[in-house]
């Protein structure tokens, strides 16, 4: 039994409803550790799309016939799901987006429509206001907002981070400051771990009268995620790191906000009216979903929430503290081996990037990978954080709840063979 | 620890990694380039003299993973005393074998002309790893049309 002691997860049974994990690479079983890359995806999951394309695919929201009907239930189920898993007050409040990447920049372009879309005034920038991210963002949430301050003439600002891989809490009150109109932050750092104080940068964000957005990507497979605990304005997160689909994420966002934010991208289904000399703009969520949305992906992203949820997150969450536990402490005896992040256990998440001295971090990777282990090597599209702490990138193991304290040894074991080829 | 026979990590390769050739400060240089691999963050300052259309001498100093230095390392061994020519001749030979996504199949005249630089075949299996193979070539490639061009410039001034 490979069952930790304190977790209620089974992970021998959740390892077989992964059909993935049953096959070999390079003739060795499968070492699954890119889970914070992308998770893999369980039997519901694979199933769920396909019977949906087999029995009842047709568009949604505009055909009149059963399949059309049956399409459209499915597609709304799926945001009655959501809307559940994030404890949203409405259904209205989610919006399905094709990943976070789109959620942020669907945010950073209605900003910019703001000043021209009457009553979206708060939402407007211009120079003298200030837009504020951390310093370990992924680039999807510095880029759209660097973009956003060119075009409005706003200044972008960041909360730095420390040596441990945590934000300079000091530098919270000093940052966010009177001028701050939007701050946009990462709940769990993709490439450290850290999980921020939310609750403590949202209340600083909201005193000065700025918008508060959280980047969920990496804490919604791991951490319970109540939008209204989190106390956010919007919170964004990705299907397919959730053993959801690819193609397919979900920005939440409270409806008065929603209501008054002009839209994005324009099209089909985000409309009330169109005439040649002017159109107006469906409610939300609508309002941001223009064209054929990823309806298959959002249906199977319902049964990726369902499985989730049967779980249970914090079953979840204690599989995995066990594991990153393990995992930092059979890492740290490794000599040589420097763990990039928190140290410890304390608000930190499954996701553990190392550098191995003398031992480029795409060799590592790629030396693992004929051992079976898959694992990332790189920035992790979060460039800044490899800068602070003066390395070209790192590599980094990432859990799940299918990943077992085997796993991690036949890591530890690899790393040592992969020293031990480079001495 | 013995690597399976497919491993990318043939000896040849850790071998140049761990003591590479040509690795220092060329003086004189006829032409300096810089190249740096995104996905790695692979770099290299290659430097080159040519003297009547032969690759008189080559020095490079870089960081990065161990394919792109060894690669570096095996070329500079492979082109150093041959004319430009045949150098860029040969860049073309391994430019080809690392786009062929492991479905190369070398001549025995390829294999003899590439020399140590077959170790790399394995690499082309893994299209994120090619770029760092090429590396130093692709600097080569550039130094001697930069130093080319400014050997041409004399002559005709």
């Amino acid at each position: 039994m490979s069952t930790d002691a304190n977790s209620d997860i089974d992970v021998d049974v959740v390892r077989k409803d992964f059909p993935i994990l049953a096959r070999e690479v390079h003739g060795v079983p499968l070492v699954y550790l890119d889970s914070a890359n992308s998770a893999q995806k369980p039997q519901v999951v694979i199933d769920a799309e396909a019977e949906f394309y087999a029995r009842h695919y047709a568009n949604v929201a505009r055909a009149v016939h059963t399949l059309g009907s049956e399409a459209t239930n499915a597609f709304e189920g799926a945001r009655d799901k959501v809307a559940a898993f994030l404890n949203a007050p409405s259904r209205d409040e989610v919006v399905f987006t094709s990943n976070i990447t789109a959620a942020l920049n669907l945010l950073a372009y209605a900003f910019s429509n703001a000043s021209t879309f009457p009553g979206a005034e708060r939402f407007a920038l211009k120079p003298g206001d200030e837009i504020v991210v951390t310093e370990m963002e992924h680039h999807s949430n510095i880029v759209p907002w660097q973009q956003l301050a060119l075009r409005t003439g706003a200044t972008f600002r960041w909360i730095p981070i420390d040596e441990q891989g945590r934000l300079v809490e000091a530098a919270i009150d000093e940052v966010i400051s009177e001028r701050t109109k939007v701050v946009s932050f990462v709940h769990q750092s993709n490439a450290l771990g850290t999980i921020n104080p939310v609750r403590r940068i949202v209340d600083r964000a909201h005193a000065v009268g700025a918008l508060a957005i959280v980047d969920a990507a990496q804490s919604a497979p791991h951490l319970p995620l109540d939008v209204q605990e989190l106390g956010a304005d919007f919170v964004a997160f990705t299907g397919h790191k959730l053993y959801g689909p690819s193609g397919v994420g979900v920005l939440w966002g409270r409806y008065e906000l929603l209501a008054a934010m002009p839209p994005f991208l324009g099209g089909g289904e985000m409309i009330e009216t169109v005439a040649m000399e002017g159109s107006t703009f469906a409610a939300p969520p609508h309002r941001f979903e223009a064209g054929t949305p990823m309806i298959a992906q959002a249906v199977a992203l319902g049964a990726a929430v369902d499985y989730v949820t049967a779980l249970g997150k914090e079953a979840i969450r204690a599989h995995e503290a066990a594991l990153t536990g393990y995992a930092l402490d059979r890492l740290q005896s490794v000599p040589g081996l420097r763990i990039i992040g928190p140290a410890s256990t304390v608000d930190r998440g499954a996701t553990i990037s190392f550098a191995l001295d003398g031992v480029h971090p795409h060799d590592v990777a790629q030396l693992l990978d004929e051992q079976g282990i898959a694992v990332r090597a790189g920035h992790h599209c979060a460039r800044p954080v490899c800068v602070r702490y003066g390395i070209p990138a790192t590599t980094r193991a990432s859990f799940g709840v299918y990943t077992t304290t085997e796993e991690i040894d036949a890591l530890v074991a690899g790393v040592g063979k992969v020293k031990e080829l480079f001495s | 620890m013995t690597m399976p026979m497919d491993s990318m990590y043939q000896q040849i390769i850790l071998d140049h990694y761990k003591h590479p050739s040509h690795r220092a400060v060329l003086e004189p240089f006829d032409a300096e380039v810089h190249h740096v691999n995104p996905t790695c963050g692979d770099e290299v300052t290659l430097r080159v003299r040519v003297a009547d259309g032969v690759v008189a001498d080559l020095g490079w100093q870089g960081e990065g993973c161990s394919i792109s230095q060894a690669s570096t390392s095996v070329m500079s061994e492979l082109v150093v005393g041959k004319p430009v020519a045949d150098a860029l001749e040969l860049q073309q030979r391994f430019l080809e074998l690392m786009q062929s996504r492991g479905e190369a199949r070398l001549t025995e005249a390829d294999a003899d002309a590439l020399d140590d630089a077959v170790a790399f075949e394995g690499v082309s299996k893994y299209p994120a790893r090619v770029k760092c193979a090429l590396l130093g070539w692709m600097a080569m490639k550039s130094a001697v049309a930069e130093a080319g061009w400014a050997e041409k410039e004399e002559v005709s001034s």
